[in-house]
């Protein structure tokens, strides 16, 4: 019997596994590189539309797809970090603009800076109230941000039906900008999505609270049962994305100084969409921040090279569409490859 | 006679009208390997998660090292130095053996980098999850940066039992840890759990495979109807026998002296 035992272990040494096919590998790869798949996707789409079309790769589009990035490409890092954890987040834009019309409105009244600090305030206690939600009372994602989406909508009509203007001042800071290169436009809401970006990657990466994000958002079982506290990582992301999202009513006022309540009416999927093309698993556990801002720009990117080889906008919203579905499929056939 | 480490006396824990533990008692000593087997029902896991914590008694006393403790959850009893592998192992799948061995426990980075940004310190996990792995004579791991989703289960189950002796400093519990394995790789863990034992960390060995009780085990704590029947060796008594306790079939021998503790 252990004879037996001693030869198929001789007869089998710790060869590396060579059963895969070629695209067993190349799935493989995407699976452990999450950002490979958007960023070649990226690519080929910057590489395509340069080919088809005259003004895609000039300084004056591709500084505009950059600027038009900062709002979904701020919001859908919150998404990105409550998907990780195995939740989705439907209230992200009405939190976004609630905060962004209490901010103008008590900007005429308080001052600008008084009026920024309470928005930062309503949007980490809108994100506190659905992770206690979610962590204390274990109610579903879907279902409390889906509530909150719907509470949130009413009580911006409530609050004001108007739109909001907001004076220059430290509130359109993110709008500043300069020209880098000569011609290429950058705006200061443009490094600060950038940077979002990179502090966001650090910490989800480098720190012990990313890693137990992660563990909570793969099985949070274990990860309770390794002693981490998961209602308390829990309630660190929402609150923490609700912050995010004050960024993102920052952002907003970098586009454009006029709000109302009928303002990003889709952000909710258009973030959805930017993560799940950003090769993040909606089961949770797995993606990357920066992904999802590459998702982001590649629905961006979609759209200005459809426009501009004179394709109907619809079209955008169709290709956008098979690209979610072929992203969540991706993410679907190599989890079960990995198995 | 060798030191009791952990010891529980006349445990209850009910669950409205069922009674999963009936006045149990439990005791391991140091350095032992303690199988603890009985049918299904008879209240073992039960008796096993108050040890680890996962379970808060009725009734009834937990002592180690002869102290009172009260586990109030699984943490309270990991900072006392029992670890337990479940039998679902929890573990991430997506991230790698390193993090998971450090899950929950990562080496900070020196300095304001770790006390302050809470950076971890990948490199210095990296180096002693494979220190603890060449300790424990673990060759079957070709990559500490493996995720684990990509090993075999009895891999896995060999990394469980890895995070396990490097915390458990006073005991290591596992639950059925041969239940999912091949023939090899059973015996794989039950070599690894002889050397844990053999370094003076006793090891509770929940487990319904007789043959791998009889072949660890140097006592027999024997579960049946909510509390412990006896306890007995393995060289004293045949497979059957044990069976015939553990079921009811055969009636259950007094406590000898030198086995009870």
């Amino acid at each position: 019997m252990t004879g037996s035992l001693k030869t198929a272990e001789e007869e089998a040494p710790e060869a590396p596994d060579t059963s895969g096919t070629r695209a067993a590998t190349i799935t493989d790869r995407i699976y452990r590189n999450p950002v490979l798949g958007p960023l070649g996707a990226l690519v080929i789409l910057i590489i395509a539309f340069s080919i088809l079309t005259e003004n895609f790769l000039s300084v004056d589009n591709t500084s505009l797809i950059l600027q038009q990035s900062v709002v979904v490409g701020t919001l859908a890092l919150g998404q990105t970090i409550i998907i990780l954890t195995g939740g989705i987040d439907l209230a992200n834009g009405a939190i976004m603009v609630l905060s962004s019309l209490v901010i103008a409105q008590l900007a005429m009244d308080i001052g600008q800076w008084p009026a920024m600090f309470v928005g930062l305030l309503l949007c980490a206690l809108l994100g506190a109230i659905s992770g206690l939600l979610v962590s204390r009372l274990r109610l579903p994602p879907f279902i409390v941000t889906l509530g909150m989406l719907t509470i949130l909508q009413a009580a911006s009509r409530l609050y004001t039906k108007e739109t909001l203007l907001v004076d220059e001042g430290p509130l359109t800071f993110l709008s500043k900008g300069g020209y880098l290169f000569g011609q290429f436009q950058i705006t200061v809401g443009v490094v600060v999505v950038l940077l979002s970006v990179a502090v966001l990657h650090f910490a989800l990466t480098r720190t012990s609270w990313g890693r137990h994000v992660y563990a909570v958002g793969n099985n949070d079982l274990a990860a309770k049962r390794t002693g981490i506290n998961v209602q308390r990582v829990l309630l660190s992301v929402y609150v923490l994305a609700g912050v995010l999202y004050f960024l993102a009513a920052l952002q907003a006022f970098g586009r454009s100084p006029a709000t109302s309540p009928n303002a990003f009416p889709t952000a909710n999927l258009d973030t959805i969409t930017a993560v799940v093309i950003g090769g993040t698993s909606l089961f949770g556990g797995r993606g990357t921040v920066l992904g999802s801002y590459l998702g982001a720009l590649i629905v961006l990117v979609l759209q200005s090279g459809l426009t501009q080889a004179g394709i109907d906008p619809l079209y955008q919203n169709i290709v956008t569409g098979v690209l979610v579905i072929a992203a969540v499929a991706l993410d679907s056939i190599t989890r079960r490859k990995a198995r | 006679m060798s030191e009791t480490v952990l010891e529980a006396r006349n445990i209850v824990k009910r669950y409205g009208h069922v009674t999963a533990i009936n006045g149990a008692d439990f005791d391991l000593r140091a350095g032992e390997v303690l199988a603890v087997i009985g049918d299904n029902g008879a209240g073992k896991s039960s008796l096993i998660k108050v040890l680890s914590g996962d379970v808060i008694p009725d009734s009834g006393e937990v002592l180690l090292d002869g102290q009172q403790v009260h586990f109030r959850s699984p943490h309270d009893a990991q900072l006392a130095g029992i670890e337990t592998v479940y039998q679902d192992l929890a573990m991430a799948p997506a991230l790698d053996i390193a993090t998971n061995l450090f899950l929950g426990r990562e080496i900070k980075r020196k300095g304001p980098l770790g006390s302050i940004l809470r950076m971890i310190d990948t490199k210095e996990m990296r180096k002693q999850s494979r220190k603890q792995m060449d300790d424990l004579g673990i060759t079957t791991l070709q990559s500490i940066t493996q995720p684990v989703d990509s090993l075999s289960g009895g891999q896995r189950q060999t990394v469980a039992v890895a995070r396990a002796a490097a915390f458990g400093r006073r005991v290591v519990i596992m639950d059925e840890p041969t239940a999912a394995l091949g023939v090899r790789e059973s015996k794989g863990v039950l070599d690894l759990i002889k050397r844990i034992s053999g370094s003076g960390i006793p090891v509770v060995l929940i487990s319904h495979d007789i043959p791998a009780v009889f072949e660890v085990a140097d006592r027999i704590h024997i579960h049946r109807l909510g509390r412990r029947t006896t306890v007995v060796r393995p060289q004293d008594h045949t497979m059957n026998e044990v069976v015939g306790i553990m079921t009811g079939a055969l009636p259950a021998p007094p406590l000898k002296e030198e086995v009870a503790s």
